[in-house]
């Protein structure tokens, strides 16, 4: 359990105390799971260090999943950046890199740290490692980033849910942006109500973003849907740290997400039924991969 | 939920449910047959059955067989590790009544011979409940140490078991006890807060009105 049911409370309690949002989040795990703050700090950097290696993996390996749906896009994206033929800035390049590289890492059953799920995994480590690169964070300033996101995700998870079957896209890539754009606004120094401002804003932008994927497979379009998701922080990011605030409060956008994903058909909640999976190519794919067999064993369920 | 439910597991990919679910059900099947697969009958139901091949729900499912916990990255060649290990695996896709959608069924052979069936259900976010052992309905998540232990249906059966595990200092959390009839095998599903070593497991599995015991690992996160 987490001792804040809003983010607002969160917020409120870090302004009264004078802390970050990260440190409220490992004072109350440390009650939670009866760990002191270095070891609950390095079972993060133990995350943080997978999270590391497969953007390495990603990197290198250019390695297609079982479907071929996916792989190498990530390769493709970093010799973009290394040739400095990215429009965006280093930051903002790094992160996409990473972000792909991570999601393509997972469609080929490598090793993943899910955050907050597997579909997802690729938002926050990509704006988070790319943020302790450009700012030159140590690892444990990275891990407390991780922290604020996890304390967000939390409350997330609590009100409305981090699940694309539950909500739709919103809810998982959704969640892992909003969760991405808060930790972004403390590792760059702004206040608990920025990077609440910051969450806001990164989560309206992709409200109602539906779970769709060919196949049903967590490749086409999740792997750039996590691209997408750490663009979306970022920007998040940078409108909150310049003083932009959302008008909607934070708590009261993370309960519009749950009315969305509640009333959005199932089609569109990781089905493979609806929206890009059931286009004319996204039909011909998901033929292609698993042939009649498919078929089959959808008519007898 | 704590803040590494959110931030974690740490898994193979692509999917919590459909991959990191199934190497854990996987797992379970292995330990709860006690010795090395030679043989493994597995079947998908529902989303499973649609979609196991680009899952690798498949391959999660034999790698827990082998003992690959759902962060091993040979989960993805576990498929070829079997062949090289001398377990035969097949696979068929099945429609059961009343089953959770992402639910597969492990017929397991020992090398002596011993069988095994086992069905579990992946219920989201890494989690599982393992509904079958052989043809006795159970229900039991993994999150806890957990002893399974037929035994002879009659008094003094379960007090035999508590009454070791009391001076041992283990702690009950949850227990059930399951019997399909009245033909004189029951079976003790035993949730425990310590871990239980395998000399105690031994302990158990000796006492007159215990027919096995056997011991399933707290999952590891």
């Amino acid at each position: 359990m987490f001792g804040y049911d809003s983010v607002q409370e969160l917020v409120e309690a870090a302004e009264k105390q004078q802390k970050r949002i990260s440190d409220l989040v490992i004072e109350d795990q440390m009650i939670e799971l009866g760990m002191t703050r270095d070891e609950l700090t390095g079972k993060m950097i133990d995350n943080l260090q997978v999270m590391k290696e497969a953007v390495n993996e990603g990197l290198v390996s250019g390695r297609k999943s079982f479907s071929g749906l996916s792989g190498g896009d990530a390769f493709r994206l970093n010799e973009a950046l290394k040739g400095d033929r990215m429009l965006g800035g280093t930051l903002f390049g790094k992160a996409l890199v990473k972000a792909i590289a991570i999601a393509e890492v997972n469609a080929t059953m490598g090793r993943i740290c899910a955050s907050p799920t597997a579909g997802s995994c690729g938002i926050l480590p990509a704006v988070v490692l790319a943020a302790a690169e450009e700012l030159g964070l140590s690892d444990e300033e990275a891990a407390a980033g991780l922290f604020t996101a996890g304390g967000i995700g939390m409350i997330i998870a609590a009100k409305a849910s981090i699940s694309g079957a539950e909500g739709g896209c919103q809810a998982e890539c959704g969640s892992a942006s909003a969760m991405a754009a808060a930790a972004l606004v403390e590792l760059a120094g702004g206040t608990p109500r920025m990077a609440a401002n910051a969450c806001a804003i990164a989560l309206k932008g992709v409200l109602g973003l539906v779970c769709d994927p060919v196949a049903g497979l967590v490749e086409v379009p999740c792997v750039k849907r996590n691209a997408m998701g750490a663009a979306n922080a970022l920007a998040a990011a940078d409108m909150a740290l310049a003083g932009i605030e959302s008008k909607i409060p934070v708590d009261e956008v993370i309960s519009a997400m749950k009315a969305i994903g509640d009333a959005m058909s199932p089609k569109f909640k990781e089905t493979a039924e609806g929206g890009l999976a059931d286009t004319p190519t996204g039909r011909r794919l998901a033929e292609k991969i698993f042939g009649n067999e498919n078929k089959k064993n959808k008519q007898q369920n | 939920m704590d803040v590494f439910d959110i931030i974690g597991p740490i898994m193979v990919g692509p999917s919590s449910s459909h991959t990191a679910g199934a190497a854990r059900i996987g797992h379970i099947a292995r330990e709860l047959l006690q010795e090395r697969p030679v043989r493994a009958h597995i079947k998908f139901h529902g989303s499973f059955a649609r979609t196991y091949r680009g899952h690798g729900t498949d391959r999660a499912v034999v790698g827990g067989l082998l003992g690959m916990f759902p962060d091993d990255v040979r989960i993805r060649d576990s498929l070829a590790i079997a062949e090289r290990e001398g377990l035969k695996v097949t696979f068929e896709t099945v429609s059961l009544r009343d089953a959770h959608p992402n639910t597969v069924v492990i017929e397991a052979t020992g090398e002596s011979g011993r069988t095994l069936t086992v069905e579990g259900a992946s219920v989201g976010g890494g989690n599982i409940v393992i509904r079958r052992i052989n043809e006795l309905k159970v229900e039991f998540t993994g999150e806890y140490n957990t002893l399974v232990i037929p035994h002879r249906d009659m008094p003094g059966a379960v007090a035999s078991v508590t009454n070791i595990l009391a001076y041992y200092n283990i702690n009950i959390a949850n227990m059930k006890v399951y019997r399909p009839d009245r033909r004189g095998e029951a079976m003790m599903v035993i949730e425990t807060d310590q871990e239980i070593s395998r000399e105690l497991v031994e302990m158990l599995a000796k006492l007159p009105l215990v027919i096995k015991a056997m011991n399933i690992e707290k999952c590891r996160r």
